[in-house]
């Protein structure tokens, strides 16, 4: 083992388990031969200095992107929910969008529930209602300002919600009215005519959207089996809530919402969320991209400490350079606002040396000499 | 009750919509309605449409009553004798023009033949479906309809013979084939439009064979033997104009050999072919930069005239040139007056395009295809009775494009060749092909269309049977000549500095933004300082306020305008457009300041 101790500091321990793995009943001699040979090749496929990793990977993620449009068509839609896929979905995350078209979760459960006996009833616990979903009819009295709504029992059959907890419900969101229960029926009667009929119609629109049970923003839940175990996955994302329930795996569960994730588990959380969500794009698509290129905008993404797009309000406004910034989109804006506080462009990237035509300082641009000179 | 609208504007109801359409109909069959007018009914909504508005396409069709045409062998006979014609036939009511609305209640059948009692109306001809440059393409009915739109758009830019007074006329930008024939495959069309007058292709031997590779991505192989023969030779002409223009204050534009002291005078060479009127000679042969019409003009500022330069010689050499990158031989000249009274001359250049690898060709089905390679006759693969292909056509651009039509008409024109006649290959009305086939057979060859050929290279005979016979193939006026294009140095734009753009300018080729990338993705910092240095200068930037600062040769001294004769002053390079975008600024009151250091 002697032999690894040396390299402990010069390998990556992945590669030092390999080799380990590998040369298991070689001598040790043997083994450091391995070891040379294999630091020559790690430090030969390392990036030198001055290479433009940034434009590499926009290279790189860039050409297959252009395959990728012709695709999305197709694969839209086929999944077991409607998911945003392909590049839609690529610009989605690159921009930092934070309202997604099609928020999704996928839910992991604990190992007493993940066998899938009561799986129906907790997928169902999870689910969104709202008393417009078990409402048979709604009528406005006019006459004596009431509303009348009547409940759909098999609906509530379905979703395991008694009338007591829709009363509840009513008498916690909706106020200014007096609560009765009539055989299957509801009647709200407002306590004073003053608000007039208008506020009455407003509250009928307002009773649909009373939540009854389950967990806000979850839309539409689905039970799955993956592997050996069932997971529920869900169309909508609320990540907080969801990991505060007991039967909850809180170390696998996921959410598609990058912006959710920063909020409950930080910033590098985040970094991971949009390397994965891109990666599993490009992946859906039959595209090979290096995880590295992905990495690097993803870090690009999150270095200020939260999310950001790149876009000109993004990540474009954060770069130092004014004539960078005016180069994409809305110059003047750049410019006059650079000119109000006096700032100084030091032209220290790319696009700004190319205006000037000066050498640009990545590759053979990047060194330079530093001599003493006799006076 | 249906509500019966005209031209969209309601005007009522009326009880029984079918009786009112007859009687409409019957009316405008009879003339008492006008021949313009169309009715349709819309069923499901129970609604009348009486149409008679402009702007409706609208075709002719013959009427059907009663399970039988009303057009008859009489009618026929007597258009044939000529004493009846078309409008006769629509004032009888024998045929009428349908639109697009009527259209729909109508029941068309295509041929005579398929006529039931139901019908109302019957095709004069199916061909009548298709314009005029899609019923060009014989056996239109075997292709794609992709294929059908691309060959009758690739007629369209064909060469040909467009008009016989060509000889007479000054047309911009105008190519003349000079032996066109009349296709072998033709259609009805071709007789009614009067082809033969007018033809733009010629009959080639086509083998359908790969040959050294060539011929890959619709590429084509033509023989020299051929072409020294003269096919697909062409001309091209294109007329240089000018004119004596009057300018304010009585002074004029000159026709004439310009003086040697003539600002921008060109060189002595330049103007070698101008006779004394100023005036090139017919059949001058002409290059770039030699002078067509030699004029010049009075100086564009008078100020520039005052009494110092007492002299003729500040007039401006305007003569009119070879444009960049043209030949030719100089056809016809041609000295007149336009509207205003001035001297007009126009001097038509002719240039003899002889094909070369690159010219664009296709055959009528849109199987268009660029000039690969030219191969000498010798080389060329040879059939037993000594036929050689003058182009080779590879097999990769049938199976995709489902181009059955193209290879008909390659058998279809091997009978016409071999029994000296035409065939037709009208649309949906064309000559079988079993019938060529057997036709091809009587004629002592493979009925399939297939031959051996032998290798022209070394005389082995080749192991696949080629599909070989006659096509009707187009030259298309795309040629290289006309697009060839590079450039190391040359024009400049005045406000940028920046070459100009596009071919007849002699202008650069963009390296853009993605390209730009490239280079920096590779790290070749001073590979792309150096590419982008079409446009770059020297300023003097003052070192005090960090503004241009202005050089003074004629004094050999540099200032500051702003801090005047004493400041340090140092020399920057750096691109025009940069110097531009500060002055840009300036103009916008940003003052950009700039700090300079040294580089090492």
């Amino acid at each position: 083992m002697s032999v690894f101790t040396e390299y402990k500091n010069k390998l990556p321990k992945k590669i030092l388990d390999e080799i380990k793995e590998y040369t298991k009943d070689l001598s040790e001699a043997k083994i450091k031969k391995v070891l040379e040979m294999t630091l020559i090749e790690y430090e030969g496929a390392k990036v030198e200095a001055g290479e433009c990793v940034g434009i590499v990977s926009a290279e790189s993620i860039g050409e297959p992107g252009t395959q990728m449009t012709l695709n999305t068509f197709h694969f839209a839609g086929v999944a077991e929910m409607n998911v945003t896929m392909g590049l839609p979905r690529i610009i989605e995350i690159l921009d930092g969008r934070s309202k997604l078209a099609t928020p999704m979760m996928e839910i992991y459960l604990n190992k007493d529930h993940s066998k899938g006996s009561d799986i129906r009833k907790l997928a169902l616990s999870i689910k969104e209602t709202l008393l417009g979903e078990v409402i048979s009819e709604l009528t406005v009295n006019m006459a004596d300002s009431s509303i009348e709504l009547k409940l759909d029992s098999e609906k509530m059959g379905d979703f395991g919600i008694t009338e007591h907890v829709v009363n509840e419900a009513i008498k916690n969101s909706i106020k200014g009215y007096n609560v009765r229960n009539n055989k299957d029926s509801i009647v709200l009667k407002a306590k004073s005519k003053e608000d007039g009929i208008n506020q009455v119609y407003l509250d009928k629109e307002k009773i649909k959207k009373v939540h009854l049970k389950g967990i806000k923003g979850i839309t539409q839940v689905l039970p799955v089996k993956r592997g050996d175990e069932y997971i529920i996955i869900t169309a909508g994302s609320n990540l907080k809530l969801i990991l505060e329930l007991d039967f909850v795996d809180s170390t696998r569960t996921t959410t598609n919402d990058i912006f959710e994730i920063e909020k409950v588990l930080g910033v590098e959380a985040a970094r991971q969320a949009i390397i994965n969500e891109v990666y599993k794009v490009i992946e859906s698509q039959g595209l090979d991209v290096d995880i590295r290129h992905i990495m690097l905008v993803a870090d690009t993404m999150c270095n200020s400490g939260s999310v950001k797009g790149i876009t000109r309000y993004g990540v474009v406004s954060e770069k130092s350079s004014v004539l960078a910034r005016a180069s994409f989109e809305t110059p003047l804006r750049h410019i006059i606002n650079a000119a109000l506080i006096g700032e100084e462009d030091k032209l220290n990237s790319v696009v700004e040396n190319v205006m000037l035509n000066q050498p640009i300082p990545v590759g053979t641009g990047l060194p330079g000499l530093v001599t003493k000179v006799k006076k | 009750m249906s509500e019966v609208y005209i031209n969209s504007r309601f005007v009522g109801t009326i009880d029984e919509p079918r009786l009112f359409i007859e009687k409409l109909k019957e009316e405008r069959r009879r003339g008492k309605l006008d021949s313009n007018i169309n009715v349709y009914h819309d069923e499901k909504s129970d609604i009348v449409e009486i149409e008679c508005g402009k702007g409706r396409a609208r075709r002719p069709l013959i009427v059907v009553k009663e399970g039988q045409p009303l057009l008859t062998e009489k009618h026929v006979k007597q258009l044939e004798k000529d004493e009846i014609s078309w409008g006769d036939l629509i004032k009888q009511g024998v045929l009428e023009y349908i639109d697009a609305a009527e259209e729909e209640n109508c029941y068309t059948a295509f041929f005579d033949s398929e006529i039931t009692p139901e019908h109302t109306h019957l095709e004069i001809t199916p061909l009548a479906m298709l314009g005029l440059a899609s019923s060009l393409v014989p056996y239109a009915n075997f292709n794609q309809s992709t294929r059908l739109n691309a060959g009758s758009k690739n007629q369209k830019q064909s060469l040909g013979f467009y008009v016989s007074n060509f000889s007479l006329r000054m047309d911009m930008d105008v190519n003349l084939l000079h032996e066109p024939q009349i296709p072998l495959v033709q259609t009805i069309m071709h007789e009614i439009s009067d082809y033969d007058k007018h033809p733009s292709g010629q009959n080639l031997i086509v083998a359908i064979m790969s040959y050294k590779g060539y011929n890959m991505e619709d590429a084509i192989i033509l023989n020299r033997g051929s072409i020294e023969r003269g096919l697909a030779r062409s001309s091209y002409y294109r007329p240089s104009i000018a004119e004596e223009l009057r300018y304010a204050g009585g002074l004029v534009d000159e026709v004439s050999i310009p003086d040697k002291d003539v600002k921008g005078y060109k060189s002595e060479k330049d103007y070698r072919f101008l006779e004394p009127d100023g005036i090139i000679y017919p059949e001058a042969g002409i290059k770039e930069g030699d002078v067509i019409i030699g004029k010049t003009s009075p100086p564009r500022f008078l100020s520039s005239l005052d009494e110092y330069n007492l002299a003729s010689s500040t007039r401006r050499e305007s003569s009119v040139g070879v444009k960049h990158g043209e030949k030719g031989v100089v056809d016809f000249v041609l000295i007149t007056e336009n509207e205003e009274g001035n001297k007009l001359v126009q001097v038509r250049v002719r240039d003899e395009r002889v094909p070369e690898v690159g010219d664009k060709f296709t055959s009528r089905h849109g199987q268009k295809g660029v000039v690969g390679l030219i191969v000498p006759e010798g080389d060329i693969p040879f059939s037993a009775s000594g036929i050689k292909p003058d182009l080779i056509f590879s097999p990769h651009g049938i199976p995709s494009r489902m181009t059955i039509a193209h290879l008909i008409e390659l058998v279809g024109g091997k009978v016409g060749a071999l029994n000296s006649r035409y065939i037709n290959g009208t649309t949906f009305d064309a000559e079988p092909e079993e019938k060529l086939r057997k036709e091809l057979l009587g004629l002592g060859f493979r009925e399939n269309g297939t031959e051996t050929l032998y290798n022209g290279e070394t005389g082995e005979a080749y192991q696949a049977k080629i599909y070989i016979g006659n096509m009707y193939y187009l030259k298309l006026k795309h040629m290289v000549a006309n697009k060839l294009h590079s450039r190391a140095r040359g024009p400049i734009q005045l406000l940028t500095r920046q070459p100009t753009e596009g071919r007849a300018k002699e202008g650069g080729l963009r390296l853009g933004e993605m390209e730009k990338d490239t280079f920096v993705a590779h790290g070749a910092s001073l590979l792309l300082k150096e590419r982008f240095d079409s446009d770059k200068t020297i300023v003097p930037v003052c070192e005090g306020c960090g503004l241009i600062a202005v050089r003074d040769e004629f004094k050999n001294k540099s200032y500051c305008p702003v801090c005047g004769d004493n400041s340090e002053i140092s020399f920057i390079e750096v691109s025009y457009a940069f110097k531009l975008i500060l002055d840009e600024f300036k103009s916008l009151c940003i003052y950009p300041k700039l700090f300079l250091k040294g580089k090492y």
